[in-house]
């Protein structure tokens, strides 16, 4: 048995028979142990190393896809909650523009009404005020006409000491409230 | 004192456990540092990531980054169809980074500095390519030697050249590795060699070894960098090699 880790400092006694890499008699222990150790790294690495290390993988690929879906997601529900906002307040505005102009045309309906209503009124105080004007008119010119008679009666009697017969005085009153 | 720049790559023999006809079966400091990077790479793929955390910590990240970067690698050099051969890219690629890094802790033995273990690999690829490639296409494999738009007359000799490049993979393959890994060693091992050399000289040679000392340490990152582009040069090899597998048309 030879000692495990000293060929460094060692002086040449070492090696038996020429170059070490030539030595024939080592080739058999080395090819071995090397199929020994590749056959078993090459069960570790298929069986255990490499599918733990692709599954790390998958797995970070999959939650960097999931979340990204999930922020999409929640992207594309802040964009219909914005935009049902905005259609509600569009909805709103508009609603208000309509009571606006309904109230308006409402009120200006009903005052108009009133206006006429009103008017109507108006008019038909006026006809009864006119109605009555024109009675008043039409009493005080009979009250003129007899008045004037009675006045024409009595000048005339005053002048001429006699007193004029009736339906001559009236039809010259006539005559004279007629021109 | 003399430093033996080769000695850090004798195989040391710490008991035997068998023997296959003639040929003694024995666990050595190569089958110990093997262990040790199965270990390491098991520590880091599977206890690091034992959270399994949404967001990474430090280790975990470096598992994942290991995960990413060899799959990377081979997706774009065998498309989607290729990812099947993703364990198998990946225990080569992390097998030979333990390897080469594990190589440059001090005291420690480099598996990947030995031909018969880079060359093993090389084959293994070489062998999985060829069967792979009949398996999955059948005789259309042989395309990959006959490139489309030669001139008949030009054609056996591109066909022969095709073959022989073909063969000569696994050499390319391994003994890349292989020289790289026992190059950077001798390297620094000779130059460590000097300071220990120089410094014995004495005060005066105290100051003349700080130059080697700087050299080791530069030469140490420059090894760090190799450790890790050659664990990257023979996976991407890889990945070419299974390409033609996958796609034999040029």
């Amino acid at each position: 048995m030879a000692e495990p880790a000293a060929h460094t400092e060692v002086p040449s006694e070492g090696h038996k028979a020429g170059f070490p890499p030539f030595q024939r008699e080592t080739f058999a222990s080395q090819l071995v142990w090397l199929v020994i150790t590749f056959v078993l790294l090459y069960a570790v690495v298929a069986k255990f190393a490499l599918p733990r290390v692709g599954g790390i993988f998958a797995a970070r690929r999959e939650r960097v896809e999931a979340d990204l879906a999930r922020a999409r997601g929640l992207r594309d529900e802040a964009d219909a909650a914005l935009a049902a906002y905005e259609k509600a307040l569009a909805d709103a505005h508009s609603r208000g523009q309509a009571i606006a102009s309904e109230t308006h045309t409402k009120l200006t309906a009903e005052g108009e009404a009133r206006r006429k209503a009103l008017e109507a009124e108006l008019n038909g105080k006026l006809a009864e005020a006119e109605k009555a004007i024109a009675g008043t008119k039409q009493s005080a010119m009979a009250n003129v006409r007899s008045i004037a008679a009675e006045a024409a009666a009595a000048i005339v009697e005053r002048l001429i000491g006699a007193a004029p017969a009736e339906p001559a005085v009236a039809a010259a009153v006539d005559d004279a409230l007629k021109g | 004192m003399t430093v033996d720049p080769i000695h850090q790559f004798n195989i040391d023999k710490w008991f035997t456990i068998g023997t296959v006809g003639s040929r003694e079966i024995a666990f050595t400091n190569s089958a110990m540092f093997m262990l040790i990077a199965v270990l390491s790479i098991a520590v880091l793929m599977i206890g690091f990531t034992h959270r399994q955390a949404l967001v990474p910590g430090r280790l975990q990240s470096l598992a994942e980054i290991s995960y990413e970067f060899v799959a990377d690698t081979l997706r774009s050099a065998t498309g989607e169809a290729g990812m099947k051969f993703f364990p198998f890219v990946f225990t080569i690629f992390m097998f030979v980074l333990f390897a080469n890094v594990l190589g440059l802790l001090p005291y420690s033995f480099t598996v990947t500095s030995h031909i018969i273990i880079t060359a093993a690999l090389a084959l293994l690829v070489f062998f999985t390519v060829i069967v792979y490639g009949f398996w999955k296409n059948g005789v259309r494999f042989l395309k990959l030697f006959v490139p489309s738009g030669v001139p008949g007359y030009i054609l056996p000799f591109v066909v022969a050249i095709e073959v022989l490049s073909f063969l000569s993979r696994p050499i390319s393959h391994s003994v890349r590795l292989f020289a790289n890994m026992l190059a950077g060693h001798i390297t620094l091992k000779v130059f460590g060699g000097f300071v220990t050399m120089i410094a014995g000289f004495g005060i005066a040679g105290w100051f003349g070894a700080a130059l080697p000392l700087v050299m080791i340490v530069i030469l140490t990152a420059l090894e760090l960098l190799v450790a890790f582009l050659q664990a990257y040069v023979f996976a991407i090899l890889t990945c070419i090699y299974l390409n033609d597998a996958i796609h034999p048309g040029h």
